[in-house]
Order: C-alpha cells, then sequence, then structure tokens
C-alpha cells in the first residue's frame, strides 16, 4: 500500500484532543472547532538495497561529470566533506547514511589506487563533533581507518593556514573556504539532505566556509528576503550561495557532490504515536503514550532531555543521486517534497505548533530559549512554499518551557548573546552591531577551536533565522514558557493554550482562524 | 529630652541581633538588638567652633545594617565608643553656633561626619588631617572626644537619628545649595564615598572599569565615575531591575546580572579564561559589596596588574588572594573623604560630590522616609532594599509620630477641620 499523502484535518466536535510537543513532554490540546491540522505525509518506501543504490548513484552521476571511478586516479588528492551533527533529526539509527555512502567512496578510491584521502566534517561555524558522534556518523572501520592517522580533520573556520579565498562573486561576496578541499584534485561531500534547504552550493559554499565568507549571506537581510528559505526560488539564501558554489567552480574546485534523502520514519517503535494522526491512534498508541507521557512529566527535565537525546531515528534512505551540484541537487530536492510537501489552501490568522525537544544545533546539548525561537520562527515557520501559513501581522503560538537554561560548553557565545545583546534589542537588524566584537572574539574562537563550542557569531544567525518571521508576525505567544526568558525574546507569554488565544484575539481580532502545524516530523506546506 | 535610637554596648543583645539577622535576615533583628528607641538630652557643645544641628533626614547605611545586626569587624571596637546614636548621614539645621566664623541658625548643612584631629582638638594634626584627608586620620580614639570615627558611632557628639541633635564642627558642615532637596542633600555624604573610591582609582582614559554592586554605593560610584572620569566601558553588576535601570541612567554602558558581570568584563576586554580566571579583564574593579563574594568575583576579572577599590564596607573574609599575589593585583580601601584633587585643583570631596549629586539628581535614590518611632520598619526596609525595589531609606525627624492605636480608635469622626 503506497504511503497516503499529507492532510489537512479541519477540526470539528468529533476531533479528539491534537497532540503538541513541548520540548522533553507533551500534551494534548483542544483547538477550536474549524481549526486546522496539517499533517504530513506517511514516510515513503525506502530503498530496498541502500549500497547498490550508492554505487548504482556513484557510477552514474547526473549533469556534465564522470562517473566517480573515473575521477579517481593514484597519486591524486581526495578530500570527503560530509554533512555534521546537525543532521539527521534526531540522529539516525546505525548505520548512518554517511557511513555507507563514504565506505562505498574509499572503496572506489581504494580500487583505483588513491593514497592521499582526507575526511573533513563541514562544520562551518558549528561545534566540533566527539569520538562517539563522528564514530556513530562514519561507522567505526572509517573513523579508525582516518582519525588515529589525522586523516579525519574537523573544517575549522579560523585556521588562516588551512582557509583559501578563492575570489569574489560579482555581487562582490568573499569566497573562503577550506584550503585542502578547494586544493584537492577532487572534492566529495556527502550530504543528508533533511530539508529543502540542505545541500546544493550551500554544503561546499557554506559548510566548508569561514566567517568571511558566510557573513555575506547569514545577516538578517538575506533572510528577511528568503520567503522562505527553503523554496530555492524565492530563497537569497539559496541564490547567494549558488553565486559562491558557480565560483568555487570556476576557481577549479572540483566537487562531486553526493546527496541523500530520508523518509519521514522519525522516532522508534514507543513514540511511533507521535507520527500518527490521533483519531487513528490504537490502543497500543494510547498506552504508548500515556506510559511515555507520564514517565517524562515524573522525570527530572534533565533527565528527560538525556532519555529523548538517547533517540535513534528509525529515518531510512529514500534516494541517492550523485554527480555535478546543481543537477544533483536538483534531483534531491524532487524527493524531499515528494516525501514532505502538503498542499494547504490559504493563510490563518493564528499559527500553531509544538516545540520538541532537539534542533539542528543542539543534538546531546540543551535547547536554549534561544535555539527555541530559531526552531519556531526560524526553521518551522520557514516550512512553507508560495506564502506562509499565517497572514501577515498575524499570531504565532509556540508550546514550549524555553526554560532559561544553556549549555556552557557548546552554547557560551549564546549565553552572553541573551544576556548582553538581547538586553539591548531583540531587532534583527539592529543586533548586527554587535555581531563583529562576538564573531572576532578570542576566547569564543579558543573555544570554537579546541572545545565543542558553537562558532561566538552563531547566536546572531540563530537571531537571523528568525527575521523574516519576526517582520511578518504581528506577535510571538509561548505557551508554558519560562516568564523572564520569554519577555528576553521579546515574545508573549501564556500559561496555558486558551490563555495564548486570547491574548492573540487582541492582535488579530476576534473569531480567528487558526492552522496546527504537526511537525515532526517535518514537512513543507504549499501554501495557497 | 527628645526621642533618639540609641545604640548600648549589650552582648546578649547583640548575639540576638545577630542570630536573628543570619536566620531572617539584615535588619530583622532591630527589635531585640543594642538599638533602642528612647528619650535623651541634646549633646552638649564640645568647644568653640561647634554647632548644634537639628536632623531633617538620616539615612541608614551598609555600614549601620552591618552594625545593627552585629556583623561588623571587631576591628572597630576600639574605634567607637558607647552608648552613641547612629545616623552619619545627615541634613539639618544649624540651631545653635559658636566660635569664628559660625553658620547662621536655620543654615541648612550637610555633616561631613569624620572625627578628624581638627574636631578632638588635637594639634600638631596627625599628617592626614595635615594633608587633609581627614578620612584617613590617624587619632580618632584620641583627643577631648570619646572614641569614634565619625559622628554617628561617638557617644559624644549624638548622631542623625535623633530628634534630640548632634554636635558638629564647623569644619564639619558644609552649606546646602538652594536647589536642593533634603533628599538630595542626604545623598551628598554616601556620593562623598564614591567620589573618593572613583577619585582613589586614578581611572585612565580608554580604562574598563567594572562596579560590583549597585545599592547606593554603587549607584553613586557610577554616577561618580562618569561625572568626574573617562573611561571607555563602564560596565556594573546589579542584582535587581530597579537596580539595572538605574544604573543604566546614571551612565553605565552595560548593567548585567552580578553573575554575569564577569562574562560581561571579559567580553568587553576581549580576554580568555585561565582557571576561572580571565586573563585580560577590567582595568579597575569598585567594589560596592564588601563581601568574600564580591572580592573573589573582583579578582577574578580584574586585569593583571590592575586595582580594586574597596568601598563596601567589609568584615572578615576568607578569600583565596593567589591570583591577588600571583597577578600582581593592586587591592586599596576607599573609605570616607577628605581632599581630592581634581583637574589640578584641591577641593573637598563633598563640594565635589555636591556637584555629583546635582548633576545626576541623587536624591532620587531616596525611596523611602520613615519616623523614628518605626525604626524597626525602617531598619527592616534598609536591609531589604534591593529585593523590596528601594535604594537608600531614611529617616524623616521632621515627620509626625504615628498615631497610637488607641488615639485612632478614639479620634472623632467628621469632616477635617
Amino acid at each position: 500500500m503506497s504511503p497516503r499523502p499529507g492532510f489537512v484535518l479541519e477540526v470539528d466536535t468529533s476531533t479528539p484532543p491534537t497532540l503538541f510537543w513541548h520540548g522533553e513532554r507533551f500534551a494534548l490540546e483542544r483547538l477550536p472547532t474549524g481549526s486546522r491540522v496539517i499533517y504530513g505525509p506517511e514516510p515513503v518506501a525506502a530503498l530496498a538495497d541502500p549500497v547498490a543504490a550508492i554505487r548504482h548513484a556513484l557510477t552514474h552521476p547526473l549533469g556534465d561529470i564522470d562517473p566517480l571511478p573515473a575521477l579517481l586516479t593514484a597519486g591524486m588528492r581526495l578530500t570527503i566533506a560530509f554533512d555534521d551533527v546537525s543532521l539527521p533529526l534526531p540522529p539516525m539509527r546505525r548505520p548512518d547514511l554517511r557511513q555507507l555512502v563514504i565506505e562505498q567512496v574509499l572503496e572506489f578510491a581504494a580500487d583505483a589506487g588513491v593514497d592521499d584521502v582526507v575526511l573533513i566534517a563541514a562544520l562551518a561555524l558549528h561545534r566540533r563533533m566527539t569520538e562517539p558522534e563522528l564514530r556513530h556518523a562514519l561507522g567505526d572501520r572509517v573513523y579508525d581507518a582516518f582519525a588515529p592517522h589525522d586523516l579525519l580533520w574537523q573544517h575549522d573556520a579560523e585556521d588562516p593556514e588551512n582557509l583559501v579565498h578563492l575570489g569574489l562573486t560579482d555581487h562582490g561576496e568573499d569566497v573562503e573556504i577550506n584550503k585542502r578541499a578547494a586544493e584537492s584534485d577532487l572534492l566529495v561531500y556527502v550530504n543528508i539532505n533533511l530539508v529543502a534547504m540542505d545541500g546544493g552550493h550551500k554544503s561546499v559554499a557554506t559548510g566548508l566556509a569561514s566567517y568571511r565568507s558566510l557573513r555575506h549571506h547569514h545577516n538578517a537581510r538575506t533572510m528577511q528576503h528568503s520567503r522562505s528559505f527553503m523554496d530555492q526560488h524565492h530563497s537569497e539564501l539559496h541564490t547567494s550561495n549558488w553565486r559562491m558554489g558557480r565560483l568555487i567552480a570556476a576557481s577549479g574546485v572540483k566537487v562531486f557532490q553526493i546527496e541523500t534523502t530520508l523518509n519521514t520514519d522519525t522516532f522508534p517503535r514507543q513514540f511511533r504515536f507521535l507520527q500518527r494522526r490521533e483519531w487513528e491512534w490504537t490502543v497500543r498508541d494510547r498506552v504508548s503514550f500515556l506510559g511515555a507521557s507520564n514517565s517524562l512529566r515524573g522525570t527530572p527535565p534533565g533527565l528527560a532531555r538525556q532519555i529523548l537525546q538517547g533517540i535513534r531515528a528509525p529515518h531510512r534512505m529514500t534516494s541517492v543521486q550523485a554527480g555535478e551540484v546543481e543537477a544533483v541537487h536538483a534531483k534531491t530536492t524532487e524527493h524531499v517534497y515528494a516525501q514532505q510537501r502538503v498542499e494547504v489552501e490559504g493563510q490563518s490568522d493564528i499559527l500553531t505548533m509544538g516545540l520538541p525537544y532537539i534542533c539542528p544545533y543542539n543534538v546531546n546539548s540543551i535547547m536554549n530559549p534561544i535555539l527555541v525561537a530559531c526552531l519556531g520562527l526560524g526553521y518551522f515557520f520557514n516550512l512553507y512554499r508560495g506564502k506562509p501559513l499565517v497572514r501577515e501581522g498575524g499570531v504565532l503560538i509556540l508550546h514550549h518551557p524555553t526554560p532559561n537554561e544553556f549549555s556552557p560548553v557548546h552554547h557560551p557565545s549564546y549565553i552572553d548573546f541573551f544576556e548582553q545583546v538581547l538586553t539591548e534589542t531583540t531587532d534583527p537588524v539592529e543586533i548586527g552591531m554587535f555581531e563583529e566584537s562576538f564573531a572576532t572574539d578570542p576566547w569564543y574562537i579558543h573555544l570554537y577551536r579546541t572545545g565543542h563550542a558553537y562558532h561566538g557569531v552563531h547566536p546572531f544567525y540563530m537571531w537571523y533565522w528568525c527575521a523574516h518571521a519576526l517582520e511578518h508576525l504581528g506577535a510571538v505567544i509561548v505557551v508554558g514558557g519560562d516568564r523572564e526568558a520569554v519577555r528576553r525574546l521579546g515574545f508573549k507569554r501564556a500559561s496555558t493554550l486558551a490563555d495564548a488565544l486570547e491574548i492573540a484575539e487582541d492582535v488579530v481580532g476576534p473569531d480567528p482562524s487558526l492552522t496546527h502545524l504537526h511537525a515532526p516530523p517535518v514537512m513543507m506546506a504549499d501554501v495557497r | 529630652m527628645k526621642k533618639a535610637l540609641v545604640f548600648e554596648r549589650n552582648l546578649p543583645r547583640f548575639a540576638a541581633a545577630r542570630v536573628a539577622a543570619m536566620v531572617a535576615g539584615s535588619g530583622r533583628g532591630t527589635g531585640i538588638g543594642p538599638l533602642r528607641l528612647t528619650e535623651i538630652d541634646p549633646p552638649a557643645l564640645p568647644g568653640p567652633a561647634w554647632h548644634r544641628i537639628r536632623p531633617t533626614l538620616a539615612g541608614i547605611c551598609g555600614s549601620d545594617l552591618a552594625t545593627l545586626d552585629a556583623k561588623s569587624s571587631r576591628y572597630f571596637e576600639e574605634l567607637v565608643s558607647f552608648p552613641f546614636v547612629p545616623g552619619h548621614e545627615i541634613v539639618g539645621v544649624v540651631e545653635e553656633a559658636s566660635g569664628p566664623d559660625p553658620l547662621a541658625p536655620m543654615t541648612r548643612v550637610v555633616v561631613e561626619p569624620v572625627l578628624g584631629c581638627i574636631p578632638r582638638a588635637i594639634a600638631p594634626p596627625c599628617p592626614a588631617c595635615a594633608e587633609g584627608r581627614t578620612g584617613g586620620c590617624e587619632r580618632v580614639a584620641f583627643g577631648h572626644l570619646s572614641p569614634g570615627l565619625q559622628i554617628g558611632y561617638c557617644a559624644d557628639t549624638g548622631g542623625g537619628w535623633s530628634a534630640a541633635g548632634l554636635v558638629a564642627h564647623r569644619l564639619q558642615l558644609h552649606a546646602v545649595p538652594d536647589d536642593f532637596t533634603d533628599e538630595d542633600a542626604v545623598m551628598v555624604e554616601p556620593t562623598a564615598c564614591a567620589v573618593h573610591a572613583v577619585l582613589d582609582a586614578a581611572v585612565d582614559p580608554g580604562a574598563v572599569v567594572a562596579v560590583l554592586g549597585a545599592g547606593t554605593l554603587g549607584l553613586a560610584a557610577i554616577a561618580a565615575l562618569r561625572t568626574l572620569t573617562t573611561p571607555a566601558t563602564l560596565i556594573a553588576g546589579a542584582k535587581h531591575a530597579h537596580q539595572r535601570r538605574l544604573a543604566a541612567d546614571l551612565g553605565a554602558d552595560g548593567v548585567v546580572t552580578p553573575e554575569q558581570l564577569p562574562r560581561a568584563v571579559r567580553r568587553q576586554s576581549r580576554s580568555l579564561i585561565n582557571a576561572g580566571q580571565l586573563t585580560g579583564g577590567a582595568d579597575i574593579v569598585v567594589d560596592c559589596v564588601g563581601s568574600a563574594e564580591s572580592l573573589s568575583q573582583a579578582l577574578a576579572m580584574v586585569r593583571p596588574r590592575g586595582r580594586i577599590v574597596l568601598v563596601g564596607m567589609p568584615g572578615p573574609v576568607h578569600v583565596d588572594l593567589a591570583p591577588l599575589w600571583h597577578r600582581e593585583v593592586a587591592l586599596t580601601g576607599a573609605y570616607a573623604y577628605g581632599t581630592e584633587l581634581v583637574g589640578g585643583i584641591a577641593r573637598r570631596t563633598f563640594d565635589v560630590a555636591m556637584d555629583v549629586v546635582a548633576a545626576h539628581r541623587l536624591g532620587r535614590l531616596v525611596s523611602a522616609r520613615y519616623p523614628l518611632e518605626r525604626y524597626e520598619e525602617a531598619v527592616a526596609h534598609a536591609g531589604a532594599a534591593g529585593r523590596r525595589g528601594a535604594v537608600k531609606v531614611v529617616f524623616d525627624l521632621d515627620a509626625r509620630p504615628p498615631a497610637s492605636p488607641a488615639r485612632r480608635r478614639l479620634a472623632p469622626k467628621g469632616p477635617p477641620s
């Protein structure tokens, strides 16, 4: 039986309560009659033999490029870059797609007698991965073959010795990327394309770039002109990365792009109720919900976080494409949309969403208030093509505890951003005046290079991510959020969804229309 | 005989106040401590050039609270004389004057309370007094007066918390400008302490200065730093929201919670962190708290060879001084006032303080006024000033005492006459 497509439910009196994520917990909320609930498509079928599919993709590339074996010759320098810990979400069960792909690339390289091979985690300005995270992504075999010989690198955007400036785009954007990658005879980039924004020229132009380069598109202006940044044809973020990617290619950097897509089989069996439609919950789903919900409610937040961060998703590969960057990405995007696209008719006054415990930047870490904002206003708000799910001047209601808690190891500059920048202004354009002092702060740079800290400028990027939503929305309300933290973000707080709806009516008027985004699993709304 | 609050040497009450303050919080042991409301005669004029002052407002200072909470260092035991009337932040009017150059009766004055060599009729004066550094007087337990660092700690002079008045030497009196409110005037003494500390800190233009604490002293220090020095960055650590608002309004470039202050200083000085210590840090840290925690924090965020100025009155504290030694940090105390060199000109600290008070209208820091009769409430309010949204709590010696419950019950109903 083929998977059912996405679905928009209109709530009536017989509709059971709707499941909302609430950080490390869940809530069942009764939505007003007439509300719409958007459910993503069911997980599409996975490839029966991923390894065979990978080998086929590598030997039958898309676009104007030779098959991988033909590009590999003895004595060449080969660099294999791969997406970091921010993908996929949640981390997938072993074997990770990166492992499957890289093992095949290495087999072809070995067959061709290529000895000079370096693996690079494409961190951009993200935190360095830990050994367990690298082992998880690459598999023990690959890790043990490369790491002990210092051939497994993590991109260091602050290492002047290993960066090369390739020039300026016709828009005056600096293109500065990893030197080893740029000067290799072949750069193979291995992607996991969880959402439509991932991959394409963004892989190299962002993942292997320096701050000098990233600042050209990671800023408030670009984000305000990316509507949405999940929609390639209306995304300034995409356009800027494409300009840079083409300059990289024109500079002689030969990129062999490999992109993979996943189905939305996001949660293991005990959490399967999270991806089922509530009226279809079986007795087993209800028992699972009650069990999970009650035990998480009775668990201290730190332990609950640990339990949920331990989830390994049963995602499976639905496609793999390889070859020339743009040709590959066009095909990949089709697969992403095929899995995630839902057609939605028109906007509503209010958009609600329950935010989970994880986003790309807090894997094995704490979801701090800035990341809560970024997940809601950055990622989920932008899961649209056409127009946002909520009208201009409408209200976004987030369901999340938003604890005023930060990881000093992973997010040190976030703490200072929260205390010293957001206390001054929450305007994404105005905060730009503080950006350089954070970006060039020697302590943050030290922690980024030697510890496991996100780069000093990263909290600014999270706030820029919210820029389009902040410009579009009339108000943001957080149900159950920490009072101080929510206020600092510039949002309103409500104790219950009912209170939030009352507050929202002050902004959008009486009897508002409401849409609920039932995610995750992720989806992409085509709003007409 | 008039009402006054008198502090007596009474060890059992002293111990009770200490326990109460520890259990219930600062200022909560007043009712069982050595302070009592009584009636006293006005103090006698100790000699020529002395004036009798009737206080109008008298502040409750951090050092008063430490005394009432029985938390003061034993160091001060020989520097006070019992019984004494507390209160050294005083604005009042001259009631009686003597000696050469007397002030006219009813002149409004603030009292510079340090009892140095000249009020004590010690000649020749000690080197500090000879230089005009009266706060550094070495003879505060000698001369013709009983021991006492200041008016408010001396058995012979009276103090501000008294309707019976006090006596002060002509040199201790400063006429209040006409455009000053009494609230402005009562802020001159604490502001003078801040002025002395700030000028003693020798802030270079371009320096990064951190102020720890945003009670009366901290806020006055921020005002003084902004008026008298030109630091590149002035960062304040303030615990409570109203303190943060005031600190920013008085000119702090950045205001954060005390826990955040080292992070803010680190970011401003672009330091690294090693062993919990900033590798760079603030050029000057003005510690307006004086606790072990604040000193440790100051040591953690001052730069090597930087300076910590201790303005808040400390007691016995346990602090790891290894970083002070290793990083060659200067730790200096800043007590009271005297004469300052401002722009190459010697001026009395109180005169400079008046400029600061006028520039920032510091009278607005006076948050609550109490009659003497409600001294327990007043002291409790002062002890919890931060938490209760207050800064400076004062006694209002002109306020009418509250009607007794019996009198209120008997008051006839009807229209006011």
